[in-house]
């Protein structure tokens, strides 16, 4: 039997993409924000669609990802795709691989496409995280049933004496999803033992996250970032940028807020990703459907990886997955001219840098008998991550991969890898290219 | 006509339960109403029911838009006496009180309208149910005709109801849908269309209790209590309506609170009222209107292709309430600005407007998803109409039309909101300045039924045909107007306009201005129409138009402007504001004690004036679609029949003399137009 990772993503048919964009990211108040994850996707996917030169029934499916969708978002993706205005015989699916559910989209997609039984594909990824629901405890909802039970004035008296003023606090839906329910331990706890693992310092973690304010603030400044799309709420507010950006990020800002996970840690709010909403969507063709409909050819979807590790170390996930990768493609870190990672939290960041220069680390966990090498920080996350601009977590998988094709059509540069920690345990990357093959 | 030909109106047909089905099936109409044919043959099918008695009846309607749309109205345009038509109304009245009073129970199967005489067989009816969907329409609307329910309508919805929860239904005219009118107890029970004959044999087999209103509700309906009940009903209804334009809610209240002891001395009286009713002006007016309004709609009735996508460019009040309005309608609408900043009033707006008119939430963001911002103008190019409604500037509008004209696809219609630029100038830059329209909505786009077609000279047939159907299709209604300064509608109110500014400039107290138009019946006086509009259009428009056709404005216009005075929107016009937009009181005027009537007769002498003008200079085709245009465009008083109307009641002579007398008086500005001639 060959090795695990042999065997490429697409083998099939050539996976382009000719279009995407997204909402702005939008920092949850501590409130349910003004859209609901579909509204964020019929937002941005609508607009999407209004620009090609086909109509929304020559699509031949719709993916979307969503962690969390909203009770009223069975199967989010064919509620947003019916939303957008996509004709009933275009069928939509919904896909959860937590962290990575929007690449996970991209991925199904482009699978479909290679295999040639697609051509025109939607996907994307979207999130609500200030929608996550609070939910009623157990005995709470069994103190429920007793009173539905209970019939009469004195019967309904004695229910009511159960009652326990725990019993009303509620469950955040938010803090649990960002729990692994298998080790216990919350995703921000996984960072803080990466942190201790790696030794990565308090102030090298803050370092990191004040550059990627920096780095999107610059970006914001030389409108980089032409794939978000203005979006208008109900009640007239207008949302045209991503607003985490700390415009008042001082370092000794982020210096003084207190670790949030661990009493001791290091972990804080500024050095993790941001709590956000927002949606991503990347129109896939195969070769036939660009000829067909002369759709321009913003880059190529090569390459696929998903591994799995221990879940309490998940930040480690995208050293992983790129190490198979690019091992499975017989390319080095210097093949690869921009990367992608996603900013689940700095010192996760980081210390993916650091196991891919770590000797043993690549012998013992990523099968290299030499270290894999060095990513220059001029070509990692040059327009700042999810630590500035937001995690939804739906939608960041598709928004890295469709930033990355924006970055290397700026640079007029080849091949890029985008690539993310993924709760649970896993990681995920993607390798892209502008146009073919990477020598 | 023979009684074959009465059974073909009403099928019959018996089931296995002993269920009889009656469907109604009008020959030779697409709607069923209750004509005399339809009456003449339900009572032969009553009689028959009468000496063989079945399980049960259903009342139904075997045309696809819906059960009954009412009585014949073309009946009140006939020639009767009140007593001829009291008669007529008792004997409708006898027959639904022989199918109150068949000895087993009976039931009205509804779906679609279910309107005045139409509802009021079906409150005969021991049950009635309806369909659950957005066609079910059901109410007794009559008021809006300038009469109230007559075939027992008001009697029974009230035994049924209870006072307080009927009279408001019958005094609005309002149609509810199947759910609402199962929730205030019109109908026993709203049902999913498919079940509605299996809910119908349900409650004739098991004959559940029938309506009843409250034992609160009933209470009220003692005598000792129903002149109070009455006063507040009448005070309620002084705030929407003036007794003296419109009698007839008033009358409704009246006969409820004098009701006789005896039931059928009671339904004698309600006949009685509406045979009154029937023969006011007011309501012959409004019957009028009726008619004309079928006839607007008529003339959109063309065989075009429908509109599935608009594109807006312009998203002000006008431009963002026209892209509502037709994603409302169940459009897919592109709305164009320049920015998400100048887009977003827009959208709120739209969201108010559907939570008010859909109320269902699945609705609403169904709407709201058909509503696309679209910045960058992507939806030129799938649209299958354009309606330009950016400000009023030619070299804004034709490097705009520039641009857009290569876009377009051959066969999408480019409509302008222009409302003072000749169609002709705009058109001068288009390589086919034929399929350029003016589609002129007004102000506010969801309760302003009128659009302006405006016929270019270069305009052609095709794509004016094609505007006329979109505005049907979007539920307006079109009329086709020439290609003049001000069209039909703001050319006639402007002269009124600024007849009302000279009054204030010569010291008439503004207050004095606009009750003299309202209780001419205008909706809004023409200060308050002014500040609303804003002066600083007002100004432009009436300069515009002045050239044109000779009007003086009054320099006390551009004085307000000068102060920066803009009118609601800048807070202070001629009137004061404050933040609600709501009129701060203070005295105003200098005592000028000019009477009311003088007033009156000014501003509305102007305004026919300017009438007798279009139509020689034939804006409109007929005088008719004058008065039409007039009502649903402006709110000119409806149950005065429009202008034109008003004019021939009044009497030409009187208005011409009236005329010379001002132009004396007052100036040429009220020398009667040589219009007036055909008129007399």
């Amino acid at each position: 039997m060959t090795s695990r990772n042999s065997h490429p993503a697409y083998p099939g048919r050539p996976v382009y993409v000719v279009d995407g964009c997204r909402t702005p990211f939008l920092k949850s108040t501590g409130q349910p924000g003004p859209f609901r994850a579909s509204d964020l996707a019929v937002a941005a996917g609508r607009q999407l669609l209004l620009r090609q030169p086909f109509e929304a029934d020559r699509l031949d499916e719709v993916i979307l990802g969503c962690v969390m969708p909203g009770p009223d978002e069975v199967n989010i993706g064919r509620v947003a795709a019916l939303r957008m205005g996509c004709p009933d015989t275009v069928t939509a699916w919904t896909v959860q691989r937590n962290c990575a559910s929007g690449m996970q989209a991209l991925d199904s997609a482009a699978t479909n496409i290679s295999s040639g039984r697609s051509d025109l594909v939607l996907a994307g990824g979207t999130e609500a995280m200030s929608h996550a629901p609070l939910l009623l405890k157990p005995d709470m909802v069994g103190w429920l049933a007793g009173w539905q039970k209970q019939l009469g004035f004195i019967n309904r008296g004695k229910q009511l004496s159960r009652i326990k003023p725990a019993m009303l606090a509620p469950i955040i839906g938010l803090l649990r999803g960002l729990t692994d329910p298998t080790v216990g331990l919350s995703m921000g706890q996984t960072a803080e033992i990466l942190a201790q693992r790696f030794t990565i310092s308090r102030d090298h973690m803050d370092a990191f996250a004040l550059a990627s304010h920096i780095k999107l603030a610059r970006a914001q400044r030389e409108q980089w970032l032409d794939e978000v799309i203005p979006i208008i709420a109900a009640d007239g507010s207008v949302f045209e940028v991503d607003n985490g950006l700390r415009s008042d990020s001082q370092f000794h800002h982020l210096a003084k807020l207190r670790p949030v996970f661990e009493r001791h840690g290091l972990v804080t709010a500024g050095n993790s990703a941001q709590v956000t909403d927002g949606a991503a969507w990347l129109l896939l063709a195969s070769e036939q459907a660009v000829k067909e409909y002369d759709l321009p050819v913003l880059g190529q979807l090569l390459d696929c990886q998903w591994s799995g590790l221990d879940p309490s170390q998940m930040g480690l996930g995208p050293a992983y997955a790129s190490a198979a990768l690019l091992k499975r493609r017989d390319l080095t870190v210097e093949d690869i001219d921009f990367w992608e990672i996603n900013e689940a939290f700095a010192t996760q960041v980081l210390a993916c840098l650091a196991a891919m220069q770590d000797q043993a680390f690549c012998l013992d966990q990523l099968d290299y008998a030499s270290p894999i090498g060095e990513l220059s920080p001029a070509r990692l996350n040059v327009d700042g991550g999810a630590i500035s601009i937001g995690h939804p977590v739906g939608a960041s998988g598709a928004r890295i991969v469709l930033h990355l094709l924006k970055v290397l059509e700026r640079e007029q540069a080849k091949s890029g890898i985008a690539t993310l920690c993924i709760g649970g345990g896993q990681g995920g990357a993607m390798l892209v290219s502008r146009a073919g093959e990477i020598s | 006509m023979n009684t074959a030909k009465h059974h073909q109106i009403w099928q019959r047909r018996e089931d296995q339960d002993g269920l009889v089905w009656l469907a109604l099936d009008v020959p030779d109409s697409a709607t069923n109403t209750l004509t005399t044919d339809v009456l003449d043959a339900l009572e032969q099918r009553i009689s028959e029911l009468e000496s063989i008695p079945a399980k049960g009846l259903v009342l139904y309607s075997a045309k696809d838009n819906g059960f009954i749309a009412g009585a014949d109205i073309n009946v009140f345009r006939e020639t009767h006496t009140e007593d001829e038509l009291f008669s007529l109304i008792r004997q409708v009245q006898q027959l639904f009180n022989r199918i109150e009073a068949l000895p087993f129970p009976t039931l009205a199967m509804i779906h679609g309208f279910c309107l005045g005489g139409g509802l009021e067989l079906a409150l005969a009816c021991d049950y009635r149910i309806a369909a659950d969907d957005d066609n079910t329409r059901i109410g007794l609307p009559e008021v809006r005709l300038g009469i109230h329910p007559g075939y027992g309508g008001s009697v029974r919805l009230i035994e049924k109801l209870g006072v307080m929860s009927a009279m408001p239904l019958m005094l609005s005219g309002r149609l509810l849908s199947g759910r609402s009118a199962a929730k205030a107890g019109v109908i026993d029970e709203a049902v999913s269309i498919r079940q509605l004959r299996r809910a119908a044999k349900d409650r004739l087999l098991n004959r559940p209790t029938k309506q009843r209103p409250p034992r609160w509700q009933a209470l009220l309906n003692t005598a000792l209590l129903r002149p109070a009940v009455a006063f507040l009903l009448r005070r309620e209804t002084a705030k929407r309506a003036q007794i003296e334009h419109y009698p007839a809610p008033f009358a409704l209240i009246d006969v409820w609170k004098n009701q006789p002891s005896l039931r059928e001395d009671y339904f004698a009286a309600e006949a009685r009222s509406v045979a009154q009713l029937l023969l006011s002006d007011g309501a012959q007016n409004l019957v009028r209107l009726f008619f004309l309004r079928q006839r607007l709609k008529g003339l959109g009735k063309l065989k075009t292709p429908p509109v599935t996508h608009v594109h807006v460019i312009g998203a002000g009040v006008m431009g963002g309430d026209i892209a509502a309005w037709c994603a409302l309608q169940g459009l897919r609408v592109t709305l164009q600005d320049q920015t998400a900043h100048q887009l977003a009033p827009a959208i709120k707006r739209a969201q108010i407007l559907f939570k008010k008119t859909l109320k269902l939430p699945h609705k609403v963001q169904a709407a709201m998803d058909r509503l696309i911002p679209d910045a960058e103008g992507l939806g030129v190019k799938q649209a299958d109409v354009v309606i330009e409604a950016i400000f009023e500037n030619l070299e804004a509008k034709q490097s705009l039309y520039q641009r857009l004209e290569p876009q377009l696809r051959p066969d999408t219609l480019l409509a302008t909101n222009t409302s003072s630029i000749a169609l002709e100038t705009l058109a001068t830059c288009l390589e086919n300045p034929e399929r350029l329209v003016g589609l002129h909505f007004f102000n506010p786009v969801s309760k302003m039924q009128l659009v302006e077609v405006v016929n270019g000279k270069a305009t052609a047939a095709e794509w004016r045909d094609r505007a006329m159907a979109f505005v049907v299709q979007i539920d307006r209604l079109p009329l086709t107007v020439k290609s003049a300064p001000g069209f039909l509608i703001n050319r006639i109110l402007m002269p009124y306009l600024l007849e009302a500014v000279t009054l204030a400039q010569e010291g008439v107290a503004l207050e004095r201005i606009d009750k003299a138009a309202k209780d001419y019946g205008m909706p809004m006086g023409p200060i308050e129409l002014a500040d609303t509009v804003g002066l600083d259009i007002c100004q432009s428009v009436a300069d515009i138009l002045a050239g044109e056709l000779g009007l003086e404005v009054p320099p006390l216009l551009a004085q307000l402007l000068e102060q920066g005075r803009l009118g609601k929107k800048s807070g202070h016009g001629f009137y004061r504001y404050d933040k609600q937009n709501k009129t701060i009181r203070h005295r105003s005027g200098s005592g000028n004690t000019l009477s009311s009537e003088q007033i009156q007769y000014r501003l509305m002498l102007r305004m026919f004036n300017e009438c007798a003008a279009c139509l020689n200079d034939g804006i409109v085709s007929d005088a008719e679609l004058l008065d039409a245009g007039m009502v649903f465009g402006s709110g000119f008083a409806p149950f005065r029949g429009g202008p034109v109307h008003a004019m021939q009641s009044k009497g030409i002579a009187d208005c011409t003399e009236q005329l010379k007398q001002f132009s004396h008086q007052y100036g040429e500005r009220f020398l009667p137009h040589p219009g007036w001639r055909a008129l007399s």
